[in-house]
């Protein structure tokens, strides 16, 4: 691929996001951890094929937010969530929906690796497995050198497909981690600062994948560096004590944003 | 003085040496206490530490050396006569002799006159006051008894003198080295620490004797029944020890012992681990807070019964229910009312050991369960596995190490149990299969081999303590392969 072709890409997708097709959408959401609120009422979209980045302070509700979008918050017990969040339509707090073909559908990578005590082959074939997604053993090879390809990590793994995911470095283990997501395909990837336990090089691979990612997935990503934020994001979320402050394009965000918060959170005056 | 109202001043002589301590601290001080290395509280307890410490540890030596210096000394006035019978006489004599000389402190001094001069029977009015004699008084043996009396009066004096003097001198060292710059924190702490050192080699140090006193036995019973017919021997028939008939061979076979042992903790594991694992799980991974507050002590209180409680349950309610449901089913199937199920019977003990067992069970693998990183479930949930999905995939194969290795430790406890197989498994040492016949255990025979009255010469009663030497190696790999196991699991995680 060269230069222009790239960038004739990066055009047709940045069209495509001006299409305005929203992927998911949160109404009203608002999150209690027992009598404890921790979001107010946030009206959030997610638009499709875009990187859509959470930022803000600690504790401000946008880690709590992206787990709203796969239920992840189901597994806490004390915490309750009201308002409305849909993906393609469908209402996902609705009791008819099956959580599990939600988290099918909508990925999730996490702040630390967590690789599973397997092979790496393994680790990526654990979703597609469980899903049933292929039909006989060719099928799952080719499902996990997809994954592992598209997550970047094919040439550093095909040759130590059997041994333990937990052998390899902290960078390699994120970007299996996000293998693993990839190979259940779905449709929406959400990322809890995928980055923040790795070092400024493995940084720099998985924000690279972030983005080739975009072309097939919608990603959400929450961060706490303003700087991975603007690099690999099209869309800015600012969420601060529980609210959400502005969401805009990324561009606009960092250079011009219309709320006095935003602009003290990423001139650095707080938080 | 007496033993303890020694020790007694010997602390309040500490306590006197604190407060000085702590006083002639604050005294150098002049008031000014960080001019000090130490807390005053650590001057104080430097000097009751060399007041206490020195003249306790000479005391107990004392205690222990007096008694045998005098012994010697009183055996080796003994005639000739007596010395020349050998060891067992002497030492019997020893003893006459001391018993007597704790009896003559009770007579009056007629009373003495009178034995002495050999008008009285010493042993007669020895024993109208209480004191027994196991043979006659001869002469030489009053006079051996007077000068015992004398020596030990003249040590617990000295005794008393030496050990008071060590406790004021060590005070007053302590207090004369109290000084500004003086380390009495870290002089203090060495002492707790060597505390510390010393409780725990108690621990080790019993464990060493218990092993060393059980290989000395065990080699005893080796010299009179060779290793292989212990080991190898199919047979157990130990016969009676008769009294005087020493020379009455039995056969003392391991094989159907440990067969039953093994057998019996078998069913009890095949019955224990899955009721527990599910438990567990069910406690880690389903019940609400709420339930697992209240089920997981519930459960560990099972683990708090007496395990002979569990035993006559056995005896009472367990092995006579499956005799009755054996009866009734033989008579449905066949029309012959004769129950197949014995009362006492390998299942009912394994049955009953493994209600015993599914608390070690489940507590253990409870705790290695919810040890799995929350990352481990959340990363599962996240692609979209089932809760059970997640159990079975990737919680259980990641605490499968730390399971088994609970399981081990939980089979050790199965192949000691005694009181349980006492009273349900049966007496009868066979070698055989049906686990509805009774069978017997190692544990089962070192409690019979040992009851009753014995003399620890015969090999009927010294196979007690290879039985229980076997036991031990066996539970000890057990354990440590065990511990092996979960320290490798543990080094997966960090």
């Amino acid at each position: 691929m060269n230069m222009m072709s790239e960038a004739a890409v990066e055009k047709a997708l940045d069209k495509k996001m001006n299409d305005v097709s929203f992927k998911m959408i949160g109404k009203d959401v608002s999150v209690y951890y027992g009598a404890k609120r921790a979001l107010f009422d946030v009206n959030l979209n997610v638009r499709q094929n875009t990187v859509t980045a959470l930022i803000g302070p600690s504790g401000c509700g946008k880690s709590t937010f992206l787990r709203c979008l796969n239920r992840m918050n189901d597994t806490i017990d004390s915490c309750r969530v009201t308002g409305k969040i849909t993906l393609d339509d469908g209402d996902i707090y609705d009791p008819s929906i099956d959580v599990v073909e939600l988290r099918a559908r909508v990925g999730m990578v996490f702040q630390k690796p967590n690789p599973f005590p397997k092979s790496i082959y393994e680790n990526v074939a654990y979703g597609p497995r469980i899903h049933g997604l292929a039909r006989n053993k060719a099928e799952m090879d080719q499902i996990v050198e997809t994954s592992l390809q598209r997550a970047g990590l094919w040439n550093e793994a095909k040759d130590r497909l059997q041994e333990p995911g937990t052998g390899l470095s902290g960078g390699q283990q994120q970007r299996l981690c996000i293998a693993r997501a990839v190979a259940v395909s779905p449709e929406v990837i959400l990322m809890d600062e995928p980055c923040s336990a790795l070092d400024p090089i493995a940084t720099a691979k998985v924000e690279e994948l972030i983005h080739e990612l975009r072309a097939n997935f919608t990603i959400v990503i929450v961060t706490h560096s303003m700087q991975q934020a603007a690099r690999v994001s099209q869309r800015t979320a600012m969420f601060h004590l529980g609210n959400l402050v502005e969401e805009n394009d990324t561009d606009k965000m960092f250079t011009n944003p219309d709320d006095q918060r935003t602009q003290d959170y990423i001139m650095g005056r707080f938080g | 003085m007496n033993t303890s109202l020694i020790i007694l001043f010997i602390l309040v002589l500490g306590l006197i040496g604190y407060v000085t301590g702590r006083t002639r601290s604050l005294s150098i001080s002049g008031g000014k206490l960080s001019a000090l290395h130490s807390r005053p509280v650590y001057y104080g307890s430097y000097v009751a530490i060399w007041a206490v410490i020195p003249s306790l540890i000479v005391l107990f030596v004392w205690l222990i050396a007096a008694p045998i210096y005098i012994d010697s000394l009183i055996r080796s006035s003994f005639p000739d006569s007596v010395l020349s019978q050998g060891s067992a006489t002497t030492e019997l004599t020893l003893g006459t002799t001391r018993s007597m000389a704790g009896g003559i402190l009770l007579l009056s001094a007629e009373e003495l006159e009178a034995a002495k001069s050999g008008t009285g029977n010493l042993r007669e009015i020895l024993a109208s006051k209480g004191v027994p004699l196991a043979s006659e008084a001869q002469p030489f043996m009053i006079e051996a008894a007077e000068s015992f009396n004398a020596l030990s009066a003249t040590s617990r004096l000295l005794m008393t003198i030496v050990v008071f003097a060590i406790g004021v001198l060590g005070a007053f060292f302590a207090v004369r080295r109290i000084g500004l710059r003086f380390r009495a924190r870290n002089q203090v702490e060495r002492v707790i620490l060597a505390g510390l050192i010393l409780a725990s080699s108690i621990a080790i140090l019993t464990t060493v004797g218990i092993v060393g006193s059980m290989l000395s036995e065990t080699t005893r019973f080796f010299q009179s029944v060779p290793a292989y017919s212990f080991f190898f021997g199919t047979v157990w028939d130990p016969r009676f020890a008769a009294a005087g008939a020493a020379a009455t061979a039995g056969q003392f076979g391991l094989i159907p012992l440990l067969a039953g042992t093994l057998y019996i903790a078998l069913v009890a594991m095949l019955f224990a681990v899955p009721v527990g694992l599910f438990a567990a799980i069910y406690m880690a991974e389903y019940a609400s807070p709420v339930v697992r507050g209240t089920a997981k002590p519930l459960l560990e209180i099972l683990a708090g019964i007496p395990t002979i409680v569990y035993g006559f349950f056995a005896l009472v309610t367990v092995g006579p229910f499956l005799r009755d449901i054996s009866t009734e089913l033989n008579g449905l199937v066949t029309g012959n009312y004769v129950n197949f199920i014995q009362a006492q019977s390998v299942l009912t003990a394994g049955l009953v050991m493994g209600i015993m067992l599914i608390p070690f069970v489940s507590s253990l693998s409870d705790d290695i369960i919810t040890q799995v990183p929350r990352a481990m479930r959340d990363g599962s949930l996240g692609l979209g596995a089932t809760r059970s999905e997640t159990i079975k995939r990737v919680i259980l194969p990641a605490a499968l190490p730390g399971i088994v290795g609970a399981l081990l430790l939980t089979a050790s406890r199965a192949v000691g149990e005694t009181m349980i197989v006492v009273l349900a498994a049966g007496v009868a040492a066979r070698l055989q299969l049906n686990p509805f016949e009774p069978m017997t255990t190692v544990t089962v025979k070192i409690v019979n081999q040992l009851t009753g009255d014995l003399e620890f010469t015969s090999p009927q009663t010294l196979v007690a303590f290879a039985l229980g030497i076997t036991l031990f190696v066996i539970t000890l790999f057990l354990n440590i392969y065990a511990l092996y196991i979960v320290r490798k699991y543990r080094e997966q995680y960090e």
